[in-house]
């Protein structure tokens, strides 16, 4: 009995202990920032590699969702003889919701992965000690350009899957099943509010690319120098920031359209 | 005066002592090794030297600065002028041995692109690998990593180098070149060379002072000829390489007959 209350004390402090590390981490990167507009290039190359590299997943996963949701909406609101309204619920429901959650939650599995996988091989092969002692900082030169590049990335892919999503519903809901494309676009633009449907939900993304990238970078840093570390450090980006993800998802949301 | 001054230093991992009370004065444009069996902390000094990890007791003063006092700022100002070699080269594995030389001088200087390349070149000229710049770190064999490692360090001219068991894991070829490298830089650079290693004949060959390392604790030190004449067993089995003497061969823990007759479950 005592040792459990031990072990539960020590998983307590332990747990606190990692996360004040990591809110030090996170001001550290953030001081590092100003750096970095005198030497965008290094943004520029983690745009390509954080970003770029997941629009072909983004795209797919958005075009796909978009045609079920198409499908699905089509069905329900066939039943009201509101079927002319599924371009409003396709488009609200991406851009207010779907579009930033399952954007990020593909993007912690894409992106974050590799970024906890890429940091923490750098750590156990000693290159960021190797950086350490040819006196450039590890947090300013490796680790905030990849963060300024998630931070960017994050809101531009939850657009792209937007969009691409619509569309997809689109070509469901028109090609498929009948609805007049006319009714699909005007309803759709007159019921999607600019502020609080679409600012919001780039708002959602930013918190999440935030998040997601601060996650994968921490766990890649603090990982333990070995095959299996850096193994775990990249799954426990994954669970972490899917939870991070969707119970941010819950406080915004209840923020934004809750009253 | 020393460049570098260790007094006193106490190290602790968890309840285990690393170091307790070690001296070292490591003189100018000498070549000190620091040898000792594996697991005595060899590597944690340099990382103490180079201020990637701070003493429980005691202090480090390199070039008259108390390392571990200075401000994160004035402790990169040093380390540009201090250089390192790791055991395993520490390249960056995204970029061409070329960039990986030249990283030090685009991070810390605006020299132009013509001037780098010819710096670059120098670097990889002296230690006989000009002809790979353009080769990626996981295309060179170890001895060539580590030799590419040491270009990299001396590109920003340090007053100083310290060296992870550069011979580990080396065929005779490449530990005869480095043996050889080692020698020659501390000589054409001026350099102050600090090797950790444990390997006896390499580093006996170019040390001018040698200190030996056990338990936490400096047990000799000397020239290698004087540590060859030592007369302590230890310093002795060391040198020799013998596999049992007051370092015992068995990890120490209960006689053979207690374990084997033991029961099972309580083990």
């Amino acid at each position: 009995m005592i040792e459990t209350i031990r072990s539960l004390g020590r998983w307590g402090l332990g747990s606190f202990e990692r996360l004040g590390r990591g809110h030090l981490f996170l001001v550290k990167i953030l001081m590092g920032i100003p750096e970095l507009f005198l030497r965008f290039s290094l943004v520029i190359q983690q745009l390509y590699s954080v970003g770029v590299l997941s629009v072909f997943l983004i795209i797919i996963a958005g075009l796909f969702v978009g045609m079920v949701l198409g499908l699905q909406g089509y069905n329900t609101l066939v039943d009201f003889g509101a079927e002319e309204s599924l371009g409003v619920m396709v488009s609200l429901s991406l851009v207010r919701e779907l579009g930033p959650v399952v954007s990020a939650l593909l993007f912690a599995g894409r992106a974050g992965s590799a970024l906890t996988a890429e940091i923490g091989l750098m750590k156990s092969t000693e290159q960021l000690s190797g950086m350490e002692m040819m006196a450039v900082d590890p947090i300013r030169r490796i680790m905030a350009p990849r963060f300024i590049a998630g931070l960017i990335s994050m809101p531009l892919l939850a657009a792209i899957f937007s969009a691409v999503g619509i569309y997809g519903g689109f070509l469901v809901g028109h090609g498929l099943l009948g609805v007049d494309d006319g009714a699909f676009w005007s309803q759709m633009q007159v019921k999607t509010d600019w502020y609080g449907d679409i600012l919001n939900g780039v708002l959602k993304s930013v918190v999440f690319g935030v998040v997601i990238t601060w996650i994968a970078l921490f766990e890649g840093y603090d990982a333990t120098p070995t095959s299996e570390g850096v193994g775990r450090a990249t799954t426990r980006t994954v669970v972490h920031s899917a939870f991070a993800i969707l119970g941010l998802d819950f406080i915004l949301t209840a923020l934004m359209f809750g009253g | 005066m020393p460049l570098i001054k260790i007094r006193d230093l106490h190290f602790y991992r968890g309840d285990r002592a690393i170091f307790e009370g070690v001296n070292i004065d490591i003189h100018r444009g000498k070549i000190t090794a620091i040898m000792g069996p594996s697991g005595t902390g060899k590597t944690t000094l340099l990382r103490l030297i180079g201020g990637q990890l701070r003493p429980d007791k005691g202090t480090i003063e390199v070039d008259g600065q108390d390392v571990h006092k200075l401000s994160h700022r004035d402790l990169y100002e040093l380390r540009k002028r201090m250089g390192m070699l790791f055991q395993s080269g520490a390249l960056l594995t995204d970029l061409t041995v070329f960039e990986n030389v030249a990283f030090p001088i685009r991070e810390h200087t605006q020299l132009p692109e013509s001037m780098v390349r010819d710096l670059v070149l120098i670097k990889l000229q002296a230690v006989g690998l000009r002809g790979a710049h353009d080769l990626m770190p996981n295309e060179l064999s170890g001895g060539m990593a580590r030799r590419v490692a040491l270009a990299r360090a001396m590109t920003l001219d340090p007053m100083m180098i310290m060296y992870d068991e550069p011979f580990t894991g080396q065929d005779p070829i490449s530990m005869g070149t480095l043996v050889n490298l080692i020698h020659k830089m501390n000589d054409a650079m001026d350099l102050t060379s600090v090797i950790v290693s444990h390997d006896v004949a390499e580093t006996s060959e170019i040390a001018d002072h040698i200190y030996l390392l056990s338990a936490g604790k400096v047990i000799e030190q000397g020239s290698p000829v004087q540590l060859k004449r030592s007369t302590s067993q230890w310093v002795q089995q060391f040198m020799q390489g013998l596999p049992d003497g007051p370092v015992p061969f068995h990890y120490p823990g209960n006689t053979l007959e207690q374990d084997l007759l033991e029961r099972k479950d309580a083990v």
